[in-house]
């Protein structure tokens, strides 16, 4: 026959807790001790209280731009829950959730859009700061895992990015390194439908962006990021793959952010207000909540004590924020290089980069000569 | 001691240094069975095996990144861009996140690694493989530059830069790969990064350069005869400005000498520096001779581009007779 089928394959999406409330006890019994869901929902419900007031600290000239989380806190948070201490989180902008479920003080992601690096320095857990430009930190991501396959220590890294960033170069070197040098990666891509106005078809026109994984020979699947049940599922099912096998994994999770890309956007100039209450019926904190209380692990009481704790919470986190002492100019030098230059060590020194403003003798010698007063 | 080719002794440094240092992998295109298109890693492979050696897919974005992934959980990596003309890929990666690790981090994340690659014309190759881009970098805040223009150089500047904790650059002049031997110790050396060597010393005139253009500034100075101080610079960034106001404080004179075109070349810095330095001790115009502002030409017309022993002899005589 002249013609063969060589290669053949599916995408497969998981689903266990949809937004009907339906649950697959198949996949999903065991899977979330109760515990653990109820932590998690709690965790949730502060992190949509830090973003609401981070919105209002922005809307009022006390923070900078910031990207509103809202909608998009499961796929994160799933996976952070499935990660170890020693495992690496590489994200991008849209990963509070995750970011503080691995220990991540809040307040550096406020001094980070309060524009201040001190937001980025963390000592506390395995996560890199924001990365802001898309699509960069997946290599980034890819390196510290390859690091740790090296070095066998049994760690791995999971990133973080849209389904814009799928669009980057650097998306596809680093799939593509990580499943043919057999890079302990997890790929995560959070496909919300829009990068910024730019519509995913746009991004891919394939009838899903998981099978980008396929091109480079990695497992992938499609997985409701709106359902912490199937992203456990997915996240567990890929960190095994990744500490067991070495091998990378491509995790598409469709998720929506109910709020604009940024304070500096107008999500109504591109987005049709039908798909977005389609959306905010699909919103990951409604299911969550029915499938707590029909389990009596929830109520109504509870749930007011948890939103007045994320107030006060939150309200201590933006004290933290506002409250640290101001950076000092000598910062831009400190951290630019390990060591001085002695160029840069003059600059410091004077904040001066004319050479008579460094130099104390050319200043005294025009000084003298009347040339400066 | 040996006699060896610049490019012997950076495989010499390489072997050396990953001996004492587990920590320490490279990566890049081609680098592994097959030593380098330039044999530069040649036999690494055989030595430290497939996990220290690795054969990268053709992406140097892919090489740059990954390599700052492996150097922020600690790793020495040592990728390597097998032509400076495919740096541009690259160019995000190294300039707006491997040169700023540590700054936007306030220091939580370094980036420990060396990027090797290969740098300049005059070897009769295809296009995009003959250029000097070292000013790109130079202007870029976060990144160390270091330019070897001797055997014995390279193996020392090479384990200075990989001992280094921040992200160095380390260009190979391809030209002088193998243009001549020079006694390099077995023994362990460094040179220290940011410190220009003295190459001849002069009254009359100070004539600045490094890597290939070295060679061509010292051939000119025999050639005139005349008293003459070279400085190879040897660090691109940091800039020795001391050991260059210094001599030229001596000699008045100073003619800088490089590949790269002119306009906002590092002749232009240097000149600044002079100038701010040097005001009163001038006695001519520093002047430059250095590559057109035109697109490295293919390789029928590269040494019309190129500084030459001519180029450099007129700059010599212009200089002294002003």
């Amino acid at each position: 026959m002249p013609v063969s089928t060589v290669f053949e394959t599916k995408i497969e999406r998981v689903s266990i807790l949809d937004e009907h409330g339906n649950f697959d006890s198949q996949l999903g019994e065991g899977l979330i001790p109760n515990d653990d869901a109820v932590a998690m929902y709690k965790h949730i419900l502060v992190c949509r209280r830090f973003d609401e007031i981070a919105f209002k600290l922005q809307r009022s000239g006390r923070m900078g731009t910031y990207p509103e989380n809202r909608g998009q806190e499961v796929p994160s948070l799933g996976a952070a829950y499935v990660l170890q201490k020693k495992d690496w989180m590489v994200t991008c902008y849209r990963e509070n959730a995750g970011l503080f479920w691995r220990g991540l003080p809040m307040e550096k992601i406020l001094l980070h859009w309060m524009g201040d690096e001190r937001g980025n320095h963390i000592d506390e857990c395995n996560v890199t700061p924001i990365a802001i430009a898309i699509g960069s930190q997946m290599l980034h991501a890819t390196g510290l895992a390859w690091a740790g396959k090296y070095r066998k220590d049994g760690s791995i890294a999971c990133t973080f990015f849209g389904d814009g960033a799928t669009s980057e170069g650097d998306f596809h070197e680093a799939a593509n390194f990580a499943a043919n040098l057999d890079i302990p990666v997890v790929f995560v891509c959070q496909n919300n439908g829009w990068a910024i106005s730019t519509p995913s078809k746009i991004e891919c026109s394939a009838p899903t962006i998981a099978q980008r994984g396929l091109a480079y020979g990695m497992d992938c699947v499609q997985v409701d990021g709106n359902d912490l049940f199937a992203m456990v599922k997915v996240m567990k099912d890929a960190t095994a793959n990744a500490r067991e096998n070495n091998r990378p994994t491509f995790i598409e999770a469709t998720t929506y952010r109910l709020g604009d890309h940024t304070t500096a956007d107008d999500a109504r100039r591109y987005r049709d207000t039908d798909e977005l209450a389609m959306w905010e019926k699909r919103d990951p904190t409604i299911r969550l909540r029915n499938y707590l209380e029909q389990k009596d692990l929830w109520s109504s009481a509870k749930e007011e004590e948890q939103l007045a704790f994320a107030a006060d919470l939150v309200s201590a986190v933006v004290a933290n924020a506002e409250e640290i002492d101001a950076p000092t100019t000598n910062d831009i030098f400190d951290s630019m290089y390990i060591g001085l230059s002695s160029e840069l060590q003059k600059q410091r020194q004077t904040l001066r980069t004319s050479s008579i403003g460094q130099d104390p003798s050319q200043i005294a010698q025009t000084a003298k000569e009347g040339v400066v007063k | 001691m040996a006699n060896l080719t610049l490019v012997q002794s950076i495989t010499l440094a390489l072997i050396q240094e990953m001996e004492k240092d587990e920590r320490i992998i490279l990566l890049g295109e081609d680098i592994g069975l097959n030593g380098g298109v330039f044999r530069a890693t040649e036999g690494l492979f055989q030595r430290f095996g497939g996990e220290r050696v690795v054969d990268a897919p053709l992406a140097e974005s892919g090489i740059m990144g990954t390599a700052i992934g492996l150097a922020m959980a600690g790793l020495r990596p040592i990728p390597e861009i097998q032509f400076e003309g495919f740096m541009g890929p690259a160019f995000d990666q190294l300039t707006n996140q491997a040169a700023r690790f540590n700054s936007r981090t306030r220091g939580g994340l370094t980036c420990p690694l060396t990027l090797r690659v290969p740098v300049g014309g005059g070897i009769h190759a295809p296009e995009l493989h003959s250029d000097s881009p070292e000013a790109i970098y130079t202007h870029t805040p976060g990144l160390k530059i270091v330019m070897p223009s001797s055997p014995y150089d390279a193996k020392g500047l090479l384990i200075s830069a990989i001992r280094d904790p921040n992200p160095v650059i380390f260009f190979e002049p391809k030209r002088i790969y193998r243009a001549f031997r020079e006694e390099v110790p077995e023994d362990e050396y460094t040179i220290p990064i940011g410190e220009a060597r003295t190459v001849c010393e002069g009254e009359e005139l100070t004539m600045v350069s490094w890597g290939a253009s070295v060679v061509q500034c010292a051939n000119a100075i025999q050639e005139s005869g005349k008293n003459i101080e070279l400085i190879d610079l040897r660090t691109i960034n940091p800039i020795d400005m001391d050991t260059i106001a210094s001599s030229v404080q001596k000699t008045g004179r100073c003619v800088i000498v490089h590949e790269a075109p002119k306009t906002c070349g590092l002749g232009a810095e240097i000149a600044t520096g002079i100038m701010e330095h040097c005001f009163l001790n001038l006695e001519a115009p520093v002047q430059r001779v250095c590559g057109f502002d035109t697109i490295m030409p293919y390789y029928k017309l590269e040494l019309d581009y190129l500084p030459d022993v001519e180029r450099i002899g007129k700059a010599i005589n212009e200089t002294l007779a002003y």
